[in-house]
């Protein structure tokens, strides 16, 4: 990315407003998700409260920034890297919003759970939770350095959330055959894991979508960039 | 446009009227310009006035037909007007090629810095300035004794047929005094056309030829024109230069062949108020003669005049 | 560039295309005088096809525009080196008449600059001075041309009005049916839509579109976002020399040139 800044100081303000609050809502999922997380672990229930109602704040931080985008690409007609740019803020606002409902649903599923006392240790989960979080900060700190090596190590890690998943899948079913009891924790809690594994998937859209903005090189649906020669 | 209602009473007068100071210039200004333009249009009439009050009664189809009669104290003016007409005539078809075509190379084929185009210019200039009885001095030693007499001695052994003053040679010097005009006014007329009417005949494979041709000159006849008969009708009235070159005081024939002599309406002015046996019966014939000459020149300028608008408009079809 | 013939009727597509070259500018370098006006520069022109040349006032592409039909050496301090081939032949060199280079290579300038004479003289002109006679003939290729402009509707009920009472849309049409007219293999416009306004530069853009699949067109823009919508290559110029030339769409979605990016994207300080 250039560092030089555009004539038109309206227009470098615009762009610098869309970054920021790009980056404000990539604190406010990561904010939620840690909530729900630590919610599920601590069986907090005024915490999965409150973080169900932050969706309504992601929301509408979604339609600000819709909105600013459609008025940059209207009024500046931009080309190459700010075009790049803006038309992957707008992608990238709408994995982020997935994430959020994702981190909802995981608050939902933790009042459930608090009904009954806890079915198990949670050993993996956890695991995983920590390793997608870290996912979607690295993401997010690739996009504002504009660093695609390490947006490119972020989809590397995906393959370690998938197994996670597998795993604690394959747990979670042993406990629901052995006893039917189990069934309603189980079933909650293997939701969430397919929360946790599909925040991973969109942490990885957000990665690439970093690496096309910095590179003009599409990575998108095949993960990997390949070196400097064909393609484009 | 003045101010509309006065404003009302106790208002403060209106941003928008005008400053006291600069009234005043504008006051000043028009006032010295229309007195200056008043004075000459007094002048004009007072001398056109004399003339044509005193010359109008004596113009008549008989004085424009009449030879001068009576040790010109009776008749007309006519040998002098032919002897006029054709001098000119002659004059023109002499310096319109050279002219145009001087000013077409200066502007379209010289290369601009070169020592020939400067000089050229330089002897254009210096030419334009040279003063007129000048030229009859040039026209009487270049002209009638050494062009006129290398023709008699190779033609007419030695007997004096052309190296005396004559119509060609008058003819001949006349153009040369109006060939700075005609060379400066067609220079203008082409340096008028734009570049990008040339730029796109090039662009389209014309060579410079008949770029020129077909693109720079016709839009340049206009001025071409207006130059020529600017030219004309100085020529018409130049006296100095034909004197020694060819023009007689009085002829009983019009002149039949280019080596005669001729008469002319400005030479014919001067004869009339110096050499007339009876000044107050020449005097009105000096008037017609002058009113004359003064037409033929008028009519000339009209012309012109007429002539540039004509082809403005015929070339401009809108905005132009 | 390798040669394959284009099937396909999509615009868009063809835009991806590749094409046979038709100029084929090698080293070429243009000097006024003793300053150099533009470096040594090398481009493949591809045939039928919209190439556009962009930079800021005063970077060459003007200069180099005018190269490419030998209409630079009516400055007399112009020197142009190196060589420029069209379809293999140059067309600098002695013994090359630059009068029939343009007769190949039209131009079309900036501002419109019709001739003070009728429509159909206008159109007409490059024929005659090249020799046409038949009034069939000739008649014929101006309505051709003028239809090929998208100007026939509009004049040819008044065909021998004065061409200087048209719009400067209309004017601008004229001029390009008059380079038309001549049938040149290469179409050079210089800013062709600079003076019209918005409505005169969108018929100007759709007739250049619709021209680049019988000629070659190269054309000088100022206005990026022309550039953008008109182009199939971009060249981009800076400071006399050139600083990038790929395929518009590259261009303006991920140049490779910084300087490139800078410019298009308004970051010039």
């Amino acid at each position: 990315m250039t560092s030089r800044e555009h004539t038109n100081r309206e227009y470098e303000q615009e762009l610098r407003k869309l970054r920021e609050q790009v980056l404000r809502m990539g604190a406010k999922v990561e904010e939620i998700i840690s909530g729900s997380i630590k919610a599920l672990l601590e069986r907090d229930t005024v915490l999965a409260t409150r973080m169900i109602a932050f969706d309504r704040k992601i929301n509408q931080m979604e339609v600000d920034i819709d909105e600013l985008c459609m008025l940059i690409l209207a009024r500046r007609q931009p080309v190459a890297s700010d075009l790049r740019f803006i038309t992957m803020a707008l992608k990238l606002v709408t994995d982020l919003e997935r994430i959020g409902d994702l981190g909802v649903n995981i608050s939902e599923r933790v009042m459930e759970l608090n009904e009954e006392p806890q079915l198990k240790p949670y050993v993996d989960l956890p695991r995983m939770a920590d390793e997608v979080q870290a996912m979607l900060r690295e993401a997010l700190d690739a996009f504002v350095a504009g660093d695609p090596d390490r947006a490119q190590a972020v989809i590397e890690r995906d393959q370690t959330v998938d197994a996670y998943y597998t795993q604690v899948f394959r747990e979670l079913l042993t406990y629901m055959m052995e006893d039917t009891h189990n069934i309603y924790r189980a079933t909650r809690l293997q939701s969430i894991a397919k929360y946790l594994e599909r925040i991973g998937d969109h942490a990885t859209n957000l990665a690439e979508m970093v690496v096309f903005m910095v590179k003009g090189k599409d990575i998108r649906h095949t993960g990997k960039l390949e070196g400097e020669s064909a393609g484009g | 446009m003045t101010a509309n209602a006065a404003p009302a009473q106790g208002a403060p007068p209106s941003r928008f009227a005008r400053a006291g100071r600069n009234k005043v210039g504008d006051i000043a200004l028009t006032v010295a310009s229309g007195a200056a333009i008043l004075m000459v249009l007094l002048i004009l009439a007072v001398i056109l006035g004399d003339v044509v009050l005193h010359g109008a009664p004596r113009l008549s189809l008989k004085f424009f037909f009449t030879a001068p009669q009576q040790g010109m104290t009776e008749g007309g003016i006519f040998p002098a007007l032919i002897g006029t007409l054709a001098m000119v005539l002659l004059m023109t078809v002499a310096v319109v090629p050279v002219g145009v075509a001087t000013a077409i190379y200066l502007r379209e084929y010289a290369p601009p810095a070169s020592l020939l185009t400067r000089g050229v210019r330089i002897a254009v200039a210096n030419l334009a300035g040279v003063p007129s009885i000048v030229f009859g001095l040039f026209g009487l030693g270049f002209f009638v004794q050494f062009v006129g007499g290398g023709l008699d001695r190779v033609f007419h052994a030695g007997a004096r047929v052309w190296g005396q003053p004559a119509l060609l040679w008058a003819s001949l010097t006349m153009a040369v005094l109006t060939l700075p005009v005609v060379i400066v006014a067609t220079e203008e007329a082409l340096r008028a056309v734009p570049r990008e009417l040339r730029e796109a005949s090039l662009a389209l494979g014309a060579t410079k030829f008949q770029t020129v041709l077909y693109v720079v000159l016709p839009q340049a006849v206009p001025g071409i024109l207006t130059g020529t008969i600017l030219a004309v009708s100085r020529g018409a009235g130049e006296v100095a230069p034909i004197l020694f070159t060819g023009v007689a005081y009085f002829l009983p024939n019009l002149p039949r062949s280019l080596h005669d002599q001729f008469m002319h309406l400005g030479n014919h002015i001067y004869v009339l108020s110096t050499q007339s046996p009876d000044v107050d019966a020449t005097r009105p014939l000096l008037y017609g003669t002058v009113l004359a000459l003064l037409l033929l020149t008028f009519v000339l300028n009209l012309s012109a005049v007429v002539v540039r608008a004509k082809m403005r408009r015929r070339f401009a079809g809108g905005a132009q | 560039m390798s040669p394959p013939s284009v099937t396909s009727q999509d615009r868009n597509q063809d835009r991806n295309q590749d094409r046979p070259t038709k100029l084929a500018v090698r080293d070429l370098s243009v000097f006024y005088g003793e300053k150099r006006a533009l470096a040594p520069m090398t481009m493949d022109i591809p045939e039928k096809h919209v190439t556009a040349l962009i930079g800021p006032s005063g970077c060459g592409k003007s200069t180099y525009l005018r190269s490419l039909n030998r209409m630079n050496e009516l400055i007399p301090s112009c020197r142009v080196t190196g060589d420029v081939r069209l379809d293999g032949e140059p067309i600098y060199g002695p013994g090359i008449d630059p009068v029939v280079v343009r007769r190949r290579i039209g131009m079309v300038f900036q501002r419109s600059n019709p001739f003070p004479k009728s429509i159909f003289e206008n159109v007409a002109y490059g024929l005659r001075i090249g020799g046409m006679k038949s009034r069939e003939d000739i008649a014929g290729r101006v309505e051709r041309a003028l239809s090929q402009a998208a100007l026939w509707s509009e004049v040819k009920e008044r065909l021998q009005d004065s061409a200087l009472g048209l719009s400067g849309g209309q004017q601008q049409r004229l001029c390009i049916a008059r380079a038309l007219a001549v049938e040149p293999e290469v179409l050079l416009m210089d800013e062709p839509a600079s003076a019209l306004d918005p409505i005169a530069t969108a018929h100007i853009e759709e007739l250049i579109d619709e021209l680049s699949h019988d000629y070659t067109v190269v054309i000088v823009t100022h206005n990026m976002q022309q550039a953008a919508r008109v182009s199939d290559w971009t060249a981009f110029f800076y400071m006399g020399e050139l600083v990038e030339y790929d395929r518009t769409n590259n261009i303006f979605t991920k140049p490779s040139k910084s300087k490139t990016e800078d410019y298009i994207t308004g970051r010039f300080g």
